[in-house]
């Protein structure tokens, strides 16, 4: 499937909860369900630099698409790497880097975008993009 | 006897909703609320007498020149310094801390040692260690305990004749420790060392006294007591003030100048380059006459009514961990859930209309001898109430069993 019809597919289920409750309980569900970093990669060279949970993330090229384990401390942090995991692992590094990040403020979690919350999405997906350009060049 | 219902009347932002709540402020610890009061004085510099100060002759320049001297004065006079001039208006305790540090730069040789307590904010770690790098001199730590107390035999052990400077703030605010500092400030006078207290927690609560302590230098914000950011204190003892150099060049803090020298205006005004914050400045004076007015005896003993209820009600909570246990302590709560991370709780409490701080707290060491990767606090003020504290303890549950 293409990242953006992942993205318009998690933005249904979203649109399915009544109140932030229903929403945060599926991530913290998403959370528990996230494919892991293996612990090897799990260094500080992984780390996504934060003021509140400390999030490691790691890709691998695998018939030259990209794949993203991750973890954090924080299980609501887990949960939104897991929606970005679902999002953008298993795609080409150049899809990736064109892909756009709107659906991060239809399923309502605008909120962890905003600079207070340094270990956010922000940073995460800025991440992941930097892995992208990084496979990118090497397919290259 | 305070009448908190009264009080909460005074601040316009306790009546706003977050996330569909109604707001349950404790993130008290991080900035206070400003009461109607310091609003009004902050509308009406602007609307009224906005002026460059020390230097017109015009009547706004001149007016705006009395308040803000008058604002110093209040400083002045709920802090008990015996010269107006020893108070120096700064943009904050972080400021006011760097105007010593700097100062020291040229004081200290190699091989001097400063002492720094454990529970200290970043504010007052990096600006020694920079100091340090400097001047070679050596930052040494006085410890604390699993109850966030500081060893006093081993700060005895550690003072000698190289101790030049000790740093110790007032009051923890990740931990809401209140430090012994009379005997701190005592004993570091003893062996011919200044000493620096930083009182940015402790002014909420508590009315320091510079001339009883016989503190060096003592720093705080406007903005933890009911006053605007960007506006602080350094008081500093006369003499101290007139061995430091001054931290910044620039207007105002000069008395004549030519191109081949420079000389420097008295205090305060030394240190005090540039045109300052005056409207925050007025208002930080405003604050305090507000808190004043409610007076401080009442505030602590109020909160300390807080405390103990907010400590009694979280501790019935099942794996709930209180770090700071201390009998001596403010009206801070630092706590952790077994097996929750503050941020998931910290994320999920807001949701609720409950502003805690989750994290570090900017006290990393703190943290790390703890070892964990921080904690949800929960700071309270005069204007807060039990039932509020309530709220939280339910919203505690509620994520507990979301996180669950």
């Amino acid at each position: 499937m293409k990242i953006e019809q992942i993205q318009d597919e998690i933005v249904d289920e979203f649109a399915m909860f009544e109140d932030w409750m229903q929403r945060y309980e599926y991530m913290i569900d998403l959370g528990k369900s996230l494919p892991l970093i293996e612990e090897q990669y799990k260094t500080d060279d992984n780390i996504i630099r934060g003021c509140q949970s400390k999030v490691w993330v790691h890709a691998e090229l695998e018939d030259n698409k990209l794949v993203f384990t991750a973890d954090s401390d924080a299980i609501i942090t887990k949960g939104i790497i897991a929606i970005l995991i679902r999002a953008f692992s298993n795609q080409k590094p150049a899809d990736i880097i064109e892909a756009n990040t709107n659906f991060i403020d239809e399923i309502g979690l605008k909120e962890h975008l905003s600079a207070t919350r340094a270990n956010g999405l922000v940073s995460m997906i800025k991440q992941i993009k930097l892995y992208a350009v990084a496979y990118q060049t090497q397919l290259k | 006897m305070l009448d908190v219902l009264k009080i909460r009347k005074d601040f316009p932002i306790l009546n706003r909703e977050v996330n569909g709540k109604p707001l349950v402020y404790f993130d008290n610890a991080a900035t206070s609320q400003t009461p109607q009061h310091v609003i009004d004085v902050i509308v009406d510099y602007y609307q009224n007498y906005n002026a460059n100060i020390h230097r017109g002759v015009h009547t706004l320049s001149q007016e705006a020149t009395d308040k803000y001297e008058q604002a110093r004065a209040i400083i002045q006079k709920h802090f008990n310094a015996a010269k107006a001039h020893e108070i120096i208006l700064t943009s904050g305790t972080t400021h006011s801390i760097n105007i010593v540090a700097n100062g020291f730069s040229s004081l200290l040789e190699k091989g001097d040692e400063i002492l720094v307590s454990a529970l200290e904010h970043h504010s007052n770690i990096v600006p020694w260690q920079m100091l340090c790098e400097r001047t070679g001199a050596i930052l040494k730590v006085i410890p604390m305990n699993q109850e966030g107390e500081l060893l006093m035999d081993v700060y005895d052990e550690l003072l000698s004749d190289k101790t030049k400077l000790v740093f110790c703030n007032h009051i923890s605010n990740a931990l809401g420790t209140i430090n012994p500092i009379e005997e701190i400030i005592d004993k570091a006078h003893k062996v011919g060392a200044a000493v620096l207290i930083d009182g940015a927690q402790a002014a909420p609560h508590v009315k320091a006294d510079m001339q009883a302590l016989d503190v060096d230098f003592y720093t705080i914000s406007a903005h933890k007591v009911c006053g605007p950011t960007g506006a602080g204190m350094l008081y500093g003892k006369e003499e101290w003030l007139n061995k430091l150099p001054p931290y910044q060049g620039g207007g105002e803090m000069i008395a004549e100048v030519t191109f081949e020298k420079t000389t420097y205006a008295d205090l305060p005004h030394k240190f005090e380059a540039g045109t300052p914050n005056i409207c925050g400045g007025i208002a930080f004076g405003a604050a305090l006459d507000y808190m004043n007015a409610i007076g401080f005896d009442e505030i602590e003993s109020y909160e300390n009514e807080l405390l103990a209820y907010g400590t009694a009600k979280l501790l019935e909570i099942e794996g709930l961990k209180i770090y700071g246990t201390t009998a001596n302590k403010t009206s801070v709560i630092s706590f952790n859930i077994e097996g929750v991370h503050p941020y998931d709780m910290g994320s999920i409490l807001d949701k609720l209309g409950v502003a805690v701080r989750t994290g570090h707290h900017c006290a990393q060491p703190i943290m790390d001898f703890f070892k964990i990767p921080g904690t949800v606090r929960a700071s309270f003020s005069f204007y807060n109430t039990k039932e509020e504290i309530d709220t939280l303890v339910d919203g505690v549950r509620t994520a507990m069993k979301m996180l669950s």
